[in-house]
């Protein structure tokens, strides 16, 4: 099967301009939210206990957060967590108690009030100040690194402009993959970050395609200025870009559907940012580079030794 | 046209036997199995063996085998109930120096494991249990460093009647001020100190006539000390951790002031909590006789004594002095003492505690010592967006008793309320007090039933994402995309295979990388056929077309599996637990996949339609 039966010859780089406004629209509305609304940070973070129970049969909330409260665990918030026989507790540090007394003390409480059997502790994680401290300023410097690396890599093996065109990608993909994540109110922990570091993998692997194509064709076609280059490149690239978004979006579908409720933050943040990648290696990248000025000439020399291209100069626009 | 090399297809044929091979035990499932450990250098020998083997026979367990391992008795079963009763056989019936922990081990066949093929190690989100960050208090290390140094200055002086008017820590820490009537003693003094301690730095002053000499413990050290703290901890928790009874624990130092303690399977966590948590210490001190407890309460205790308060609330004066601490204990036990019948506690001290004890001893006898147990607990809070550090610390005496004899390396504790409370805190002192307070820093704890659902959400999503992608294939590619459907298989198990050789640890966010790698790996197929397809569209022979396909897709595909790989090994530099997990197999399956994807699929590819003529290919 295939999506197209000739070569497609949509007009990409001309709509360049529309592409522009809508992306600076989603990098404005997402930083709008970050800055005002933040994310909704997870307790990697803020650190914190978060206590997960099951239970035999649906569980009341409302006679959960009663039996917490007589406990004085009154400021604990619970929720349901992917089913109704699920609870998820989370409690702020309490004055004088130690991590250990406090989520003993918690489960303590839940069984006196429910008989003995009938709960039973799932998981339970805390994560001291310092070391949610510790984790954000890592995850900060990972993201950095990260970055840093590519743009190296991109520079070495293609040319400033694509590196920065790339490196342009990734952050317009981060930033809008968070800012929806700070929209929908989405827990953001460990996981997630990882998700999103994944993404910037990813939405790479889609750029680095398309800029090795536009790199051949400049090479390859005598004719034609460097967006009508570019263009071609992403109308040649097109299904390889759509099937592999396609592949990559079934299973994290598979993992967002049945991977249970721990790792959906984490599915939800790659489904996201492969579909802002996708649309970012067609537009964003392309277009950075082109908008830079990337011209023919600037390809040649990083061409192979031997090779020989008689009108260099010819293409010039 | 398009043929390999006879060579090449040995080497894939080579590579892919080898990760069926290492894959291959995690096919074999576990063995419910009970795993015995010796506690105080108890015997692990044939003799042991024989005599687990006769037990379990004599009350009509069967047994699927009985092992001698690494560290201790390896027992396997043929289900779960056998197991649980073996357990608590071995319990009551080998003697406390033995401890039982449930396990599964794996049920590798001899011959796999000859190769040294084992499966999978599973992490504490898949398999359940406790993993905690504890740190330890390094300012606090230091400062106990400090005061044992004040000790021991102090008992010197004594020892040779140099005379002096105060001896105390500075309060900027790492340094000691003695204060001297005279120059004479000064010099004295000085000169006795070198001699006995080498390694502190001295520093005479003349403060407006009073002699001064100030003791300072070296930076080298003080990290010394550090390092000591840290080990010993490491030690202690060790200890602990085998005394809970937890088959494969792992405690393992992280960075210069943490300790990683994972306990896998355990169900009671809340006891794991108290038993690692809890930072006792021991120190026997001097009690005062006939002492003005009255004037102390209003706070003012006579000088060189403290004020503390016996387990009833009742006040009571002990001297400063430690006679001993509980870093200078080697070994507790708990027993019941021979003439009351009451419970007691057995001790025994290093050569160091013993002489100080005996000097103690010998000069006291007739005179009641005082036994002080102090918990240290720790939490932390933001106030005002600072980090404070509460710190408090339980100070109890436990026991007064008056000394019967001289002693010196063996003695006992009795007067405890309880066997129980004996075993405790025989248990507490045998792991030898903690050197400096440790506080845990995080903690992950799974229950073994949400372990079970993950490892079966995983799997599911696993397979499914990858049946899913294969039906793509299939439909989109024709022949060429049941060719990468191979490949993708291949890729899966030598994932496997690689994970298993490596004996890295398998999470959830692993899983979630291995789904994303197939994803992935198919990325590289259809840039390959993608181009076969140009190639064929612009008019070139099939066979030209594969050819060309292959060759012009390469450098891209290596492109961009290049960069996803230093995003996967920026993650695994800086990423922790979970992040790791998912960094290690994202990589691993980008390795294999550059070979199946590539490799792989054209040595397929070759087979298929190489070296004839062929009109039309299926893509």
């Amino acid at each position: 099967m295939k999506i197209f039966n000739k070569e497609p010859s949509f007009d990409f780089m001309g709509r360049r301009k529309l592409a522009l406004i809508v992306s600076i629209l989603l990098v404005i509305i997402s930083i709008a939210s970050l800055a005002t609304r933040g994310l909704n940070f997870g307790i990697d973070f803020t650190g914190g206990t978060l206590i997960e129970v099951g239970y035999e049969n649906s569980a009341d909330l409302s006679e959960v957060r009663a039996t917490l409260e007589s406990a004085g665990y009154g400021n604990a918030i619970t929720q349901h967590f992917g089913s109704s026989k699920d609870v998820l507790i989370r409690v702020p540090p309490h004055e004088g108690m130690t991590n250990a007394d406090l989520s003993t003390g918690v489960l303590n409480a839940l069984h006196r009030s429910s008989g003995s059997d009938e709960i039973e502790m799932r998981r339970v994680e805390f994560v001291g100040p310092q070391v949610g401290e510790e984790l954000t300023e890592k995850g900060g410097l990972a993201m950095i690194y990260a970055l840093f690396g590519i743009l190296i890599y991109i520079t070495l093996r293609f040319e400033k402009r694509f590196a920065v065109g790339s490196v342009v990608a990734l952050i317009h993909d981060v930033v809008i993959t968070l800012g929806i994540f700070s929209i929908l109110r989405l827990e953001f922990d460990l996981t997630t970050l990882a998700a999103i570091l994944a993404v910037i993998g990813y939405s790479l692997n889609d750029t680095i395609v398309v800029f090795d194509r536009i790199r051949e064709n400049f090479r390859k076609m005598r004719k034609g200025s460097p967006v009508e280059v570019s263009n071609r490149s992403i109308n040649q690239m097109l299904s390889r870009t759509l099937v592999t978004s396609f592949t990559t979006l079934f299973v994290l579908v598979a993992l967002f559907v049945l991977g249970g409720e721990i790792i959906h933050s984490f599915a939800t943040a790659l489904i996201i940012g492969i579909i802002v990648g996708t649309y970012s290696s067609v537009y964003v990248a392309s277009a950075t580079a082109l908008a830079l000025g990337v011209s023919k000439q600037d390809l040649m020399s990083v061409k192979k030794e031997g090779e020989d291209d008689p009108d260099v100069l010819g293409d010039q626009p | 046209m398009n043929q390999y090399p006879t060579w090449k297809y040995v080497l894939i044929i080579a590579v892919i036997l080898t990760g069926v091979l290492y894959a291959l035990p995690n096919l074999y499932g576990d063995d419910p199995a009970v795993q015995i450990s010796p506690l105080r250098g108890a015997p692990i020998d044939e003799a042991s063996v024989t005599r687990v083997s006769e037990l379990l026979k004599g009350e009509g367990i069967s047994t699927k085998s009985i092992e001698q391992v690494e560290r201790g008795i390896l027992v396997r079963f043929n289900n779960t109930e056998d197991q649980m009763q073996a357990k608590d056989l071995i319990e009551e019936k080998m003697g406390e120096n033995y401890i039982p922990a449930l396990n599964l081990s794996p049920a590798t066949p001899g011959w796999l494991t000859a190769l040294n093929a084992a499966p999978m190690y599973l992490g504490l989100d898949l398999r359940g249990g406790v993993h905690f960050l504890m740190e330890v208090d390094m300012v606090a290390a230091a400062r106990q460093a400090g005061e044992r140094y004040v000790s021991d200055l102090r008992s010197i002086l004594r020892g040779e009647k140099v005379r002096y008017l105060s001896i105390a820590r500075t309060s900027s820490g790492n340094s000691i001020e003695i204060k001297f009537r005279n120059v004479a003693d000064l010099e004295l003094g000085s000169s006795l100190i070198r001699k006995e301690y080498p390694r502190l730095l001295l520093e005479e002053e003349d403060r407006g006539g009073d002699a001064f000499l100030v003791v300072s413990i070296s930076d080298e050290e003080i990290r010394e000390t550090k390092k000591m703290a840290l080990q010993q901890n490491i030690i202690t928790l060790r200890n602990r951790v085998n005394e809970l009874g937890v088959a494969e624990p792992v405690v393992q130092q992280q960075g210069d002031n943490r300790i990683v303690v994972q306990l896998p399977g355990i169900q009671d966590t809340a006891r794991a909590k108290e038993i690692l948590g809890a930072t006792a210490t021991l120190e026997f001190r001097m009690a005062v006789e006939n002492a003005d407890v009255q004037a102390a309460i209003a706070g003012r205790p006579p000088v060189g004594t403290r004020l503390y308060k016996e387990r009833d609330g009742s006040p009571i004066l002990l001297k400063k002095r430690i006679i001993v601490t509980g870093d200078q204990i080697i070994d507790a036990a708990s027993g019941i003492e021979q003439q009351n019948g009451s419970p007691t506690v057995f001790i025994s001290l290093d050569s160091k505690g013993a002489r100080k004890m005996a000097d103690t001893t010998r000069e006291n006898v007739g005179k009641p010592m005082a036994v002080v147990f102090i918990e240290n607990k720790t939490s932390s809070k933001r106030i005002d967006g600072e980090l404070v550090r509460t710190r408090k610390k339980i100070e109890e005496v436990i026991n007064v008793a008056v000394i019967r004899d001289q002693f010196s390396k063996r003695f006992q504790i009795t007067g405890l309320d309880s066997s129980e409370e004996a075993r405790d805190l025989a248990l507490l002192l045998r792991a030898g007090a903690l050197a400096a307070p440790i506080e845990i820093v995080e903690e992950r704890t799974v229950g073994p039933s949400l372990g079970q659902d993950n490892i079966d959400q995983g799997m599911t999503s696993v397979i499914v994402g990858f049946i899913v992608v294969m039906i793509f294939m299939a439909v989109w590619y024709r022949v060429f995309g049941l060719v990468a459907n191979i490949a993708l298989t291949v890729n899966l198990v030598m994932i496997v295979a690689v994970l298993s050789m490596l004996q890295a640890t398998l999470t959830l966010p692993g899983i979630a990388g291995i789904v994303l790698t197939v994803g992935i790996a198919v990325d590289a197929n259809v840039l390959i056929f993608e181009r076969i397809r140009e190639e064929i569209r612009s008019g070139n022979s099939p066979q030209a077309s594969i050819n060309a396909g292959y060759d012009k897709a390469l450098s891209t595909i290596a492109d961009a599996n290049i960069t996803t790989l230093i995003a996967a090994l920026v993650l695994y530099t800086f990423g922790s637990g979970p992040i790791k997990g998912f960094a290690i197999t994202l990589s691993i399956g980008i390795v294999t996949s550059m070979f199946t994807a590539i490799m792989g699929t054209r040595a397929v590819i070759n087979l298929v339609y190489g070296g004839r003529k062929v009109k039309k290919l299926s893509i």
